[in-house]
């Protein structure tokens, strides 16, 4: 999931569902599976084709649940092929190393007595692992702040402010959206290198954040625009300067954009590897660099790679789960938008 | 009314779907122009915007240009090489395996995962726990791409004991073809049995019915000795019947003698003995717990045979993370963790088609088959593109995964653009010369995207 693949739509513009209008926005977090699935061919089918046909119904219905079980069949495998990696790797998690040894997670299935914590109460004994979940922490909070702040302001900005070449910058910012952050990687070293910020976390949080903008300032200066342009008259007529405006009406406005942003932002941040590799001060890296340090001798270290990488999964499942509609909203924005 | 006319070309360039280009923004005082109050606003705008250009003029445009300056000198930065580093990418067997690998992705990987997102979104909508099911694919946006090459780097493990991958792979492998119980085992030395060639092995001599037949093997340890094997038995004469023990002809700590059923040595239980006579089988056994087998009287006179089936290895499954499957195996686990977001975005786009549209084409009879082919794919060919050239937006800078999940030993089997960037880039043998010039390979793969975008934004802001 990164932020700067998603792409503004090259093609579907007013007929997706727009994610970026303040209207638009909870319809779009609502799963497609809302509507109510009438479209069910074993019922469907054979009322459309009725009167002609009714002695071919049975025949109909036949194949129709046929059709019906296969599909459920279909689903179950796939529902399995997505649900079996993780699964092996969290039961793996709870085995001990002798057991690990001993034959796949899946014998556990049979044992379940087998299942013990020690790997996770050993983990979070390990100063380095428990250190980088608080490295990724600062890390991944002070940029998603900065992220919001300065794509909001920047957003309003190009929303609402009048100066010269507004449209043009904007173009450029939005064009800025695919720049890869490999190309970013040599040249910021180097210059991180000469201002004394490489290897510290305060270079991450920059270089995320510049990566971060991009995506923010596009999606919030969408959003911002569709606010009814009375209120903000209003508000001026009130003699309320811009900064005032600013916070007392658009950033409430902009609640559910700011929402959405934050999340993605923040778990853009939180699961990154390769900036934080090149970046990050390596005697406190985040989890992900811990954890990477520790593939190299994938084989004999899965009882400290499974609970870790759970642990590292963590944040990211609850807030996934806690905020759905918003994550969903998010991926949506950049990729419909 | 305000003053729209401020802004040059009214509206021309101004994004936003929804925004009307009239739509200036503040109230402006009757004689615009550069008043106090414009220059004002100005600096208010300034202000706004000033944290965040600096940090990406510094951080994302400098680098750009800073890249393509790179990438004409050598790894020490002082010495211009013109476009030798360009003409490296392409020359260097490394590189080149990265740029195939990446075309490889690129066709593979957003095809595969957008097909699949399709199936399940249109499929999810007729079943009732559809919600579920979605939630579980795509789940994996919302975790690392290091979690999944983790998941994966144990899914994909040679080990059939570990590797689920292998673990059904072999699984289904060996209810068609029953692996052995002696992969290792061989005559020994001054053995009657010789190589039959293919695996097999056979006596030297013709068997005589009445006369015990001893078939010593070695080498296979004791612990792989299938269950329920006994001590090797001797077997007795029968008459007009061929009998005989084949066994494990060592003794544990030594002792024994060659060829000789010796006390504590072990029988191979379950071994198949062949008869053969002028090249045609005439008789099998099989032999018991204790090794001890017995054949009829057709025997007499032929040559045994152990056949190859006996021998053939375990089978190992298939190595998933070898040089020649690696990249498909890692492309898998990109689609499992993609999947998902191309089922979300196409699902928000079949919920927009109108269902009597479906229902009218079911009406005249079409079959869902035809009401999908005519009707709905060709309604969500917007969605798909977006989808589409997101997941190859994407794909192109590819890196956590294939450099979680590949083994050093194989990355360079795996490569690909920005794995081989970051290689070069970084560490011990780091080339900035090298590294920036794939840089900008890589930014000029993505800019036809980024201009496409620039160019729809502009369409619909003069609209």
């Amino acid at each position: 999931m990164s932020r700067s693949d998603v792409t503004p739509d090259p093609a579907a513009d007013g007929d997706g569902p727009g994610a970026a209008g303040p209207g638009a926005d909870p319809q779009v977090a609502e799963p497609p599976t809302a509507e109510p699935p009438t479209a069910e061919p074993a019922t469907a089918k054979p009322s459309h084709a009725g009167p002609p046909h009714a002695t071919s119904s049975y025949a109909t219905r036949f194949s129709a649940g046929l059709a019906a079980g296969a599909l459920r069949v279909f689903l179950v495998v796939a529902a399995l092929f997505w649900l079996l990696p993780t699964l092996g790797l969290l039961l793996s998690s709870f085995l001990s190393p002798t057991d690990l040894n001993n034959g796949g997670w899946w014998q556990v299935l049979t044992a379940p007595s087998r299942l013990t914590a020690d790997n996770y109460e050993r983990l979070l004994a390990n100063d380095t692992i428990t250190g980088s979940l608080l490295n990724t922490f600062a890390i991944a909070v002070p940029t998603t702040l900065l992220v919001l702040t300065l794509g909001a302001f920047a957003g309003y900005a190009f929303a609402w402010l009048e100066f010269p070449g507004r449209d043009w910058l904007f173009l450029l910012v939005v064009g800025l959206l695919v720049v890869p952050v490999q190309v970013a990687l040599i040249p910021v070293s180097e210059l991180f290198g000469a201002i004394g910020l490489f290897e510290t976390t305060a270079g991450v949080v920059l270089f995320h954040t510049a990566f971060g903008l991009p995506f923010a300032v596009f999606l919030l200066r969408n959003f911002f625009a569709e606010i009814p342009r009375e209120l903000l008259e209003a508000a001026r007529l009130d003699g309320a300067g811009e900064l005032r405006l600013f916070a007392r009406v658009v950033l409430p406005l902009g609640g559910p954009a700011i929402a959405s942003l934050g999340i993605f932002q923040f778990l853009w941040v939180w699961n990154d590897m390769l900036v934080a590799l090149v970046f990050a001060d390596s005697a406190s890296p985040p989890v992900t660099v811990a954890l990477q340090q520790q593939v190299r001798q994938f084989g004999n270290n899965i009882d400290v790679l499974a609970p870790g990488a759970f642990l590292s999964m963590m944040i990211p499942l609850v807030v996934f789960f806690a905020f759905q509609r918003q994550f969903v909203s998010g991926v949506m924005a950049g990729a419909i938008k | 009314m305000p003053a729209p006319a401020a802004k040059g070309a009214p509206g021309a360039g101004v994004p936003g779907k929804r925004v009307p280009a009239e739509r200036g923004p503040a109230k402006h005082g009757p004689a615009s122009g550069v008043s106090a109050e414009a220059r004002r606003r100005r600096l208010i705008a300034a202000a706004f915007l000033l944290p965040a250009l600096v940090l990406l003029g510094a951080l994302v445009v400098h680098p750009i240009g800073y890249s393509l300056y790179r990438s004409f000198f050598d790894r020490s930065g002082s010495t211009f090489v013109g476009g030798d580093n360009y003409r490296e990418i392409l020359s260097d067997d490394t590189i080149r395996t990265a740029l195939t690998n990446t075309a490889l992705w690129v066709v593979l990987a957003p095809t595969t995962a957008t097909a699949l997102g399709l199936i399940f979104a249109v499929l999810t909508e007729r079943v009732r726990w559809g919600t579920a099911f979605k939630l579980l694919v795509f789940m994996p946006m919302a975790i690392s791409m290091l979690a999944a090459g983790i998941i994966f780097r144990l899914v994909y493990d040679h080990d059939p004991d570990r590797g689920v991958a292998n673990a059904v792979w072999v699984g289904v492998h060996d209810t068609f073809a029953e692996s052995s119980a002696f992969p290792k085992a061989r005559p020994g030395r001054d053995s009657p049995l010789t190589d039959a060639g293919g695996g097999a092995f056979t006596t030297r001599d013709p068997v005589r019915a009445g006369t015990p037949v001893l078939l010593p093997l070695v080498g296979v340890a004791p612990e792989a000795l299938p269950d329920g094997t006994r001590t090797a038995g001797t077997a007795g004469a029968e008459p007009g019947k061929v009998t005989g023990t084949v066994w494990q002809d060592f003794t544990r700590g030594g002792g024994g003698s060659s060829n000789v059923v010796d006390p504590t040595e072990q029988g191979f239980a379950g071994m198949r003995i062949e008869a053969v006579k002028d090249g045609k089988v005439v008789d099998t056994a099989t032999a018991r717990s204790d090794g001890t087998f017995t054949l009829s009287g057709k025997a007499d006179g032929a040559l045994l045979r152990l056949p190859a089936a006996n021998f053939r290895e375990a089978y190992s499954g298939v190595e998933w993370l070898g040089p020649s499957l690696v990249t498909p195996a890692v492309i898998g686990a990109y689609v499992w963790m993609w999947a998902g977001f191309a089922m979300v975005l196409i699902g928000a786009g079949l919920a927009a088609v109108p269902r009597e549209l479906l229902e009218a084409a079911r009406v005249d009879g079409a079959n869902e088959w035809q009401v999908f082919r005519r009707i709905t794919v060709p309604l969500l060919a917007p969605v798909l593109a977006v989808v589409l050239v997101t997941l190859v937006i994407n794909v192109m800078k590819i890196f956590d995964l294939v450099f979680v999940i590949a083994p050093g030993a194989v990355q360079d089997d795996a490569n690909v653009l920005a794995l081989q960037l970051y290689r070069t880039s970084f560490g011990t043998d780091a080339d900035p010369g090298l590294g920036s010039a794939i840089a900008v390979l890589l930014l000029v793969l993505v800019v036809p995207v980024m201009l496409v975008n620039i160019r729809r934004l502009r369409k619909e802001g003069s609209r």
